[in-house]
């Protein structure tokens, strides 16, 4: 079965879903039609593979000059998340203080607003990460 | 058959203000209100939460504590008055979020604070005719007050969530009536940005009698008397009107203490029955035995005679966040703050 009949882009941004390579078991996420390790290899042994949604910060920044969908929110958090099955992920991390976050800090994925196309638009939403407070 | 809930989760966004600080900011004395409306803090949710992100997350909760296969998911309804979109039910979301989606029924109801306990009696129909195996019904508000309007010192944010099923009951659900009117206490017409409400109308003739009609109607029925019920939550849009109602159909405060939020986070509309009732679950023992009352403006009360259950015991409450957790992971926000995250403030138009 393939990967694109599988892969819905709202199911992988809502809940993380991306793929794991049937050949050498690393996941992708977003979702790759194949591994770039193992390549040919890898082709129809991409099965779609949904994180548990846990990570830890690997670096960040606070982010001063804001885009006008995010004006309200700023400073905020950006961040490249390190999941527990491995994979990186950038995204925006809320729920926190500037000051409070920092390398290593457990987070978890909620989902949130990411984006709306003006009053009439469409909302776009996904996923943010939050710290673990407990 | 016994129907009754699987499996519950709460969401209550974390920012906070106080009815002084509203005060402050309009020359009303917001110390007085806060003792007048038995408020001492209400939430607020940041500008990027809705209804949707509040169902969601309520959702999750509710499915964390569950074994419930999501594919066997029934239905989804979520109530609300403030649904993100006129047109586009926020239920067709929340499903693909906990990936019920797509063999189930969703929509979304309005029924102004009681759209949530409508939503539980609709899937519990469902579930005891055998039509679906499992539904889901939400209660969840982002409410707004005109700036200054004395609907701004109450109204806040939060939801839960119920899977309601025939099986694993961690609570049976023994009886539910309801008591609906034509009354105009509380009104918002299509494409307005705030409600308007009655004054004075929405207390005696509103919110009393129909949350008495309904609650003497089920005890008639369930041939009970308020000293039956460990618990006790009723419908609370300040902290004062359930007090009053509970000492005058007969309850003490101990029995409505525990499903008592307003006072701390504000009244959540269709998010405050659920969301008490949620809170009672939290440390309810089995055998124990809940009533329950929700009020929607427009108007109507549905009541619930709810019993919990022995599986309770093994039921994996921390598998998520309590009640009182949310309640307690807080942060106060000044007015302007307020103002801002809640979109009061008139911004340059929004490039792509
Ligand atoms: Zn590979």
């Amino acid at each position: 079965m393939t990967v694109a009949r599988f892969w819905r882009e709202n199911s992988s941004r809502y809940n993380l879903v991306g793929v794991k390579c049937g050949n050498c078991g690393k996941v992708f996420f977003p979702p790759r039609t194949i591994c770039p390790e193992c390549r040919r290899l890898s082709i129809g042994k991409m099965e779609p593979y949904k994180l548990r949604g846990e990570g830890e910060v690997f670096t960040f920044s606070i982010v001063h000059d804001a885009p006008s969908q995010l004006e309200l929110q700023k400073p905020y958090i950006m961040a490249i998340i390190e999941m527990t099955e491995g994979v990186r992920i950038t995204a925006q991390i809320i729920d926190c203080d500037p000051a409070e976050v920092h390398i290593g800090m457990k987070v978890r994925a909620t989902m949130r607003k990411i984006r709306e196309e003006g009053a009439s638009g469409i909302i776009h939403y996904g996923y943010k990460f939050i710290p673990v407070t407990k | 058959m016994d129907v009754g809930i699987v499996s519950y989760g709460a969401y209550i966004p974390r920012y906070r203000i106080t009815p002084q600080e509203i005060g402050r900011v309009w020359g009303t004395d917001g110390e007085a209100m806060s003792r007048n409306l038995f408020i001492i803090s209400k939430s607020v949710p940041s500008p990027d939460e809705d209804v949707v992100t509040i169902a969601v997350e309520a959702a999750r909760n509710m499915m964390k504590r569950s074994t419930v296969d999501p594919a066997e998911i029934g239905s989804l309804y979520v109530g609300s008055e403030s649904h993100p979109y006129a047109v586009k039910p926020t239920g067709t979301i929340v499903a693909e979020a906990i990936e019920a989606a797509p063999d189930l029924t969703a929509a979304d109801f309005e029924f102004a604070c009681k759209a949530g306990t409508a939503a539980i009696q609709c899937c519990m129909g469902m579930v005891g005719s055998g039509m679906i195996k499992y539904g889901v019904a939400i209660g969840a508000d982002t409410s707004q007050g005109a700036p200054g309007d004395a609907l701004e010192f109450s109204a806040s944010a939060g939801g839960a969530a119920y899977l309601i099923g025939r099986d694993k009951l961690i609570a049976k659900i023994n009886k539910t009536c309801s008591y609906t009117t034509d009354t105009p206490d509380f009104w918002r017409r299509e494409g307005a940005h705030y409600p308007s409400h009655g004054g004075r109308f929405t207390g005696e003739p509103a919110y009393f009698k129909h949350v008495t009609s309904a609650a003497k109607k089920l005890m008639e029925e369930m041939g009970t008397t308020p000293g039956d019920y460990d618990f006790a939550v009723f419908h609370q849009p300040n902290g004062k009107f359930p007090v009053r109602v509970a000492k005058q159909l007969g309850f003490t405060e101990e029995q409505i203490n525990a499903g008592l939020l307003t006072p701390f986070i504000g009244n959540t509309y269709s998010g405050a029955v659920p969301l008490g009732l949620a809170s009672v679950l939290d440390i309810a023992k089995p055998d124990q035995r809940i009533f329950v009352v929700a009020y929607g403006s427009g108007a109507g009360s549905d009541a619930f005679d709810i019993t919990v259950t022995p599986a309770i015991r093994k039921f994996r409450k921390e598998a998520a966040p309590s009640v009182r957790d949310l309640v307690e992971n807080k942060k106060f926000l000044d007015y302007a703050s307020y103002a801002k995250v809640r979109g009061k403030i008139r911004m340059k138009e929004a490039s792509q």
